[in-house]
């Protein structure tokens, strides 16, 4: 245990994480540590359990064994909401939006929840400065509306939340070549003290961004290491990037 | 490209604004009272249906939860103003009015616990279920309730001590009416705060609501409660303007009436259960006189026909209707361009 601590004490982590569909491990002994302000990446081919994996990590679904840290504190029994509010905020990797709700209200939904005024049920939707001025600030950070690209507004929701440690499930998929390079700068433009965990499949992206990366493989952590580290393992050659490189 | 606060918070109030449909609609509603003299019963019934109808579209229009069942709260607190007033617990309409309104809250608050989990099928099992076990309670209970024969010898003193219930129905449509545009108001209120949004958000995604931060099961269980109560309070009227109460205030009949009074008028903009239930029950009125024997097989045909053919249609048009008005609104209203849809290039 002690040998594998990293130097700083990470901010989300977790503890021989393991999940069982039926007769299937879905994951396996998973002890991930996600350093403070960390730009970290985890990666492995289809059906490693990656999504498995942020589930558990965002309150989804309920791991069967292990143990879920976030800043030392155990979350493993909370709700997802609750993990929200603790700050750790997710984005999906298929878009998941409010159709009935305009962005604006997506995003001004997102501030009063965080600011605590979510359950006002007299004072009607727009009242409260504090939320119209945080709105104005995630707007133009994100630069999200003049656009209405809804790639962008997915980020933005979660970024909206303010969290510390913010999951990010596929951004890349399904983003037009035209617009990734908007979407990547939004990406490397988030603060320093924001930690970014990514899930990505797309491997220009993860090499551009990672400064350390864990591959996932059958369900289990394989290699975690820095990205020419894990770009020079052999293992981690053979059983996944062998494939992309090649292709 | 800048949005000042000011603009954002212009933005988000739009839709609370009162529109000139709104306004023309009560108008009209209020206006019956003078228009149509000989009317007052149905006028009456209509109300109670719509104040009903409106307590359904909290939950299924803006949470996204269906039920069958709730002629249970329109039972029970049928049952519980009639008793009220039977035994002269609480005399005065209006305050038994509001008790039978929280009472009934309090049930449905306990009963929400059951309605949240699982599906919507699993939802329209328990929610049927609660009301068919409140209903037979009441058959059991007759010594209570009068059982089969219904709940005799409920006196209702004057609305205020001033307004006495007359044989013409003139007190108790005014009454029914009043009640129903408070009930309304408060529900319009709560659909346009925050709290109405974040139910919007869980009934459009669950999943994404509960990953920003809203507390999905709490949130329910809110409105459930304020649904059960307002349903409470059309049930209360019915007793209170009839000065009686029977077990078919139970029936599924009446649960299923009011999906289909909410088919009808659609729902998610509030007007759909007032406006579905005008037309349902004149329909149903004007049906009765033309076949008394048989009216129920027309009444058949004309909702079958409504829900395959012309709900969508019916949507259509209120659609079209509301766009327009909106446009009249925004036409009116200081103009948002860095907000509205089209997207300008500007930075």
């Amino acid at each position: 245990m002690s040998e594998t601590m990293p130097k700083t004490t990470p901010i989300l982590q977790t503890i021989g994480l393991e999940k069982r569909f039926g007769g299937i491990l879905a994951a396996q002994n998973v002890n991930l540590a996600v350093e403070p302000g960390a730009r970290h990446a985890l990666i492995g081919p289809n059906g490693a359990g990656k999504t498995t994996v942020i589930n558990l990590l965002t309150g989804v679904l309920r791991p069967t064994a292990g143990r879920i840290e976030l800043e030392g504190r155990d979350i493993t029994s909370l709700l997802p909401h609750q993990r929200v509010r603790l700050g750790m905020a997710r984005t999906f990797q298929i878009n998941q939006l409010f159709l009935d709700l305009t962005p604006l209200e997506s995003i001004g939904l997102v501030v009063s929840e965080r600011l605590g005024s979510g359950a006002d049920w007299w004072r009607l939707v727009g009242t409260k400065s504090a939320v119209t001025d945080e709105i104005v600030e995630i707007v133009e950070r994100t630069a999200i509306l003049p656009y209405g690209k809804q790639r962008l507004l997915e980020i933005a929701l979660a970024f909206a939340c303010r969290p510390r440690v913010l999951l990010l499930d596929e951004p890349a998929a399904g983003v037009p070549e035209a617009e990734r390079h908007e979407l990547l700068a939004t990406i490397e433009a988030l603060p320093k003290d924001v930690t970014v965990l990514l899930i990505e499949h797309d491997m220009d992206l993860v090499f551009s961004f990672a400064e350390r990366i864990s591959v996932l493989v059958n369900g289990a952590l394989f290699v975690d290491g820095a990205p020419d580290e894990v770009a020079r393992d052999p293992r981690v050659k053979a059983v996944y990037l062998g494939e992309e490189l090649d292709a | 490209m800048t949005v000042s606060a000011d603009e954002v918070a212009l933005y988000l109030k739009r839709r609370a604004r009162w529109s000139p449909f709104e306004i023309a609609f009560w108008i009209f509603a209020f206006a019956t009272i003078w228009l149509f003299p000989g009317k007052y019963l149905i006028l009456k019934d209509t109300a109670i249906l719509a104040l009903f109808a409106l307590s359904l579209d909290l939950i299924l229009g803006y949470a996204g939860i269906i039920s069958l069942g709730q002629a249970a709260f329109f039972g029970f607190a049928g049952y519980f103003a009639g008793l009220v007033a039977k035994y002269g617990i609480i005399n005065e309409p209006v305050i038994a009015l509001v008790c039978s309104g929280l009472i009934t809250a309090a049930l449905g608050f306990v009963t929400s616990f059951l309605v949240l989990r699982g599906s919507d099928l699993t939802r329209l099992m328990v929610t049927l279920g609660v009301s068919l076990m409140l209903g037979e309670l009441a058959n059991r209970y007759s010594n209570i309730t009068g059982g089969a024969d219904g709940l005799q010898g409920v006196e209702i003193e004057p609305v205020l001590g001033r307004f006495r219930f007359d044989l013409f129905g003139h007190n108790g449509y005014v009454y029914c009416l009043i009640v129903l545009f408070i009930c309304f108001v408060i529900a319009r209120r709560i659909v346009y705060s925050p709290f109405g949004l974040s139910l919007r958000s869980i009934k459009g995604n669950t999943l994404r609501a509960a990953a920003i931060g809203v507390p999905v099961k709490w949130r329910l269980v809110a409105i459930y409660t304020v649904s059960a109560g307002l349903a409470g309070i059309a049930g209360a009227l019915l007793t209170q303007t009839t000065a009686f109460c029977s077990l078919d205030v139970f029936s599924l009949e009446r649960s299923a009436d009011l999906l289909l009074v909410l088919i009808i008028g659609g729902t998610g903009y509030l007007y759909g259960g007032l406006i579905g239930a005008v037309i349902y029950k004149f329909l149903q009125d004007w049906l009765a006189n033309l076949t008394p024997q048989y009216w129920q097989f027309w009444i058949g045909l004309v909702l079958v026909v409504i829900v395959l053919i012309g709900r969508e249609r019916m949507a259509g048009w209120v659609r079209i209707v509301r766009s327009l008005l909106v446009r009249l609104g925004t036409w009116l209203m200081p103009r948002l361009p860095a907000l509205g849809g089209a997207a300008p290039d500007g930075r």
